[in-house]
């Protein structure tokens, strides 16, 4: 192991030590079993900066080792410590979110990774979300990962509290507990047109927020 | 801490030591004997109590070593993860992001500091009058008044159940009683095995002949029985250990009952809060017990009432 690789490692751990010591996090486990080692697509709800450090933090260490997040290469890439944790520290698939200047198609960047044998952690509404709605409407790269890996599980992850602990704008996190939820894998059906397989994915994820069950 | 305290406190430790090795013991032997592949959950869950015991035991016997900057150190730590919990099945919203932040990161660590340098005349009004006021102008200046009173309220009850009701632990350290000096790690021990010997005889007892159900609508598996039985086991045992207190024996036991007595019904205050919030335990941090306010809660209520009454009444 190389010294970058080596503090890199550290540092990883370090975050993770501190994403606990804030959230106390918990990891739910209602679909998967965490024991099995299998390649998936975590598609998780996104509100936060610290979200797929949650994910991550959550995982245990064998299926951690594997799961790259997928970020947005104009935030990740902007000075020297981003572009270190994003690709050091959180081996992170950076993708140019705009069309226009993009070298390489982000579905096919992804398509490469699980052909590699790695994980990915998607978040399919394809920013942060600062509104008041609960979810934003997904982006269609999750259906067409679906359509070009059909084997691989896709699970819904739903990441609870962390918009609290650190909201829009706010600097300092503050301490509250957060879960992560994991629902069941899915899979694209036969004949599934791609917006059917977008609100069921973005409902299957929904049903996981556990907020939703005690408003009834 | 001098040589006779240092004894004191060992023959406290290894009393506990003894206490857990011997549940340790009954626990692997109901294990064995009723739930070998695992599957009674009962026997899994007193284990799992069992294990977290000995960890909290530990815990605390480092920081009884460590002396008064341990002793600060540990319930500054478990003010954080109970604030942590409580403050989790609030109202606050986004608005309130920096008074939450000033209460974590200034309020915590300042009433622990001011118990630290033994500050009474400040740490005792530190937040019921300072933070109480400076608190709520934070958040007004926020802007959001939607559910105000609610949050306001809600972030002063978190600080003084959490932060306030906690500290008041180590500030036993901070008494001053004529022929008990350099004692105080065995008055905090005193109040910590009643409190919490009370917790688990409630519930042993509550188990053999408990039938009455004292409060159902907040708690359904206290029982009159297990209380009465619990309060006056831990009374007695309480009066057994006045070696370890300014006390005599008969205040031991009267200060036991009292202790007893708020922790019981600071566990009722605290359900209602759980029910109200419409969860079962508060976090699950510890395993077996729930969030580190389930194992707290008796010891919130009772911590400050034993704190004045040994000021008053021992005090110099």
């Amino acid at each position: 192991m190389n010294f970058r690789a080596w503090i890199a490692d550290l540092a990883g751990g370090a975050i993770a030590f501190f994403a606990r010591a804030v959230t106390a996090v918990q990891p739910v486990w209602t679909g998967i079993d965490p024991a099995q080692v299998r390649q998936r697509v975590y598609f998780a709800n996104h509100a936060s900066h610290g979200d797929f450090v949650l994910i991550w933090a959550a995982l245990p260490p064998a299926l951690r080792r594997s799961a790259r997040p997928v970020a947005g290469a104009d935030y990740w890439d902007r000075g020297d410590l981003r572009r270190f944790i994003g690709r050091d520290v959180f081996n992170a698939l950076l993708i140019a979110r705009n069309a226009e200047g993009r070298s390489a198609d982000p579905v096919e960047q992804m398509d490469d990774v699980l052909d590699d044998g790695s994980s990915l952690i998607l978040f399919p509404e394809g920013t942060r979300n600062l509104t008041e709605e609960v979810l934003l409407p997904f982006k269609s790269g999750l259906f067409h990962l679906a359509r070009t890996c059909p084997e691989i599980e896709m699970v819904p992850v739903w990441i609870e509290n962390l918009n609290r602990v650190l909201p829009k704008g706010a600097v300092v996190p503050v301490p509250l507990m957060c879960k992560v939820v994991f629902g069941a894998p899915m899979h694209l059906e036969e004949d599934e047109e791609k917006d059917e397989f977008l609100t069921r994915t973005r409902n299957a994820l929904l049903a996981l927020n556990p907020k939703a069950e005690t408003r009834g | 801490m001098n040589n006779n305290t240092m004894s004191d406190l060992l023959t406290v430790i290894s009393g506990i030591v003894g206490v857990l090795l011997v549940a340790s013991l009954i626990g692997w032997l109901l294990q064995r004997r009723l739930s070998p592949d695992g599957r009674n959950e009962a026997i899994e869950n007193l284990n799992a109590r069992i294990k977290a015991w000995w960890v909290m035991a530990i815990a605390l016997a480092l920081a009884f070593l460590g002396g008064r900057t341990g002793v600060v150190i540990l319930f500054a730590l478990c003010s954080f993860a109970a604030l942590r919990e409580f403050m989790t099945l609030t109202n606050a919203t986004r608005a309130d992001h920096r008074t939450l932040a000033a209460v974590f990161f200034i309020v915590l660590p300042v009433q622990y500091y001011l118990i630290w340098i033994e500050w009474y005349g400040m740490f005792s009004i530190f937040i019921p009058v300072w933070v109480f006021l400076l608190l709520p102008i934070v958040s007004a200046l926020s802007g959001d008044t939607r559910n105000f009173l609610i949050r306001i309220a809600e972030m002063q009850w978190a600080l003084m159940i959490c932060v306030f009701c906690v500290s008041h632990v180590p500030a036993l350290l901070t008494l001053n009683i004529p022929g008990y000096e350099g004692r105080g790690v065995l008055l905090i021990a005193f109040l910590v095995i009643v409190v919490q010997l009370s917790d688990v005889l409630q519930y042993v007892w509550g188990k053999l002949i408990g039938r009455r159900k004292i409060a159902p609508s907040l708690s359904p598996s206290k029982t009159v029985e297990g209380f009465i039985g619990g309060a006056l086991s831990a009374t007695l045992i309480g009066a057994a250990l006045w070696w370890m207190t300014p006390f005599s024996p008969f205040h031991a036991a009267l200060m036991s009952l009292i202790i007893t007595l708020m922790g019981f019904l600071g566990g009722l205050v605290m359900s209602a809060i759980k029910r109200d919030r419409g969860v079962k335990d508060w976090g699950h941090s510890i395993a077996g017990h729930g969030g580190f306010i389930d194992r707290l809660d008796s010891v919130v209520f009772a911590a400050p009432i034993f704190f004045h009454l040994t000021r008053y009444y021992w005090g110099a």
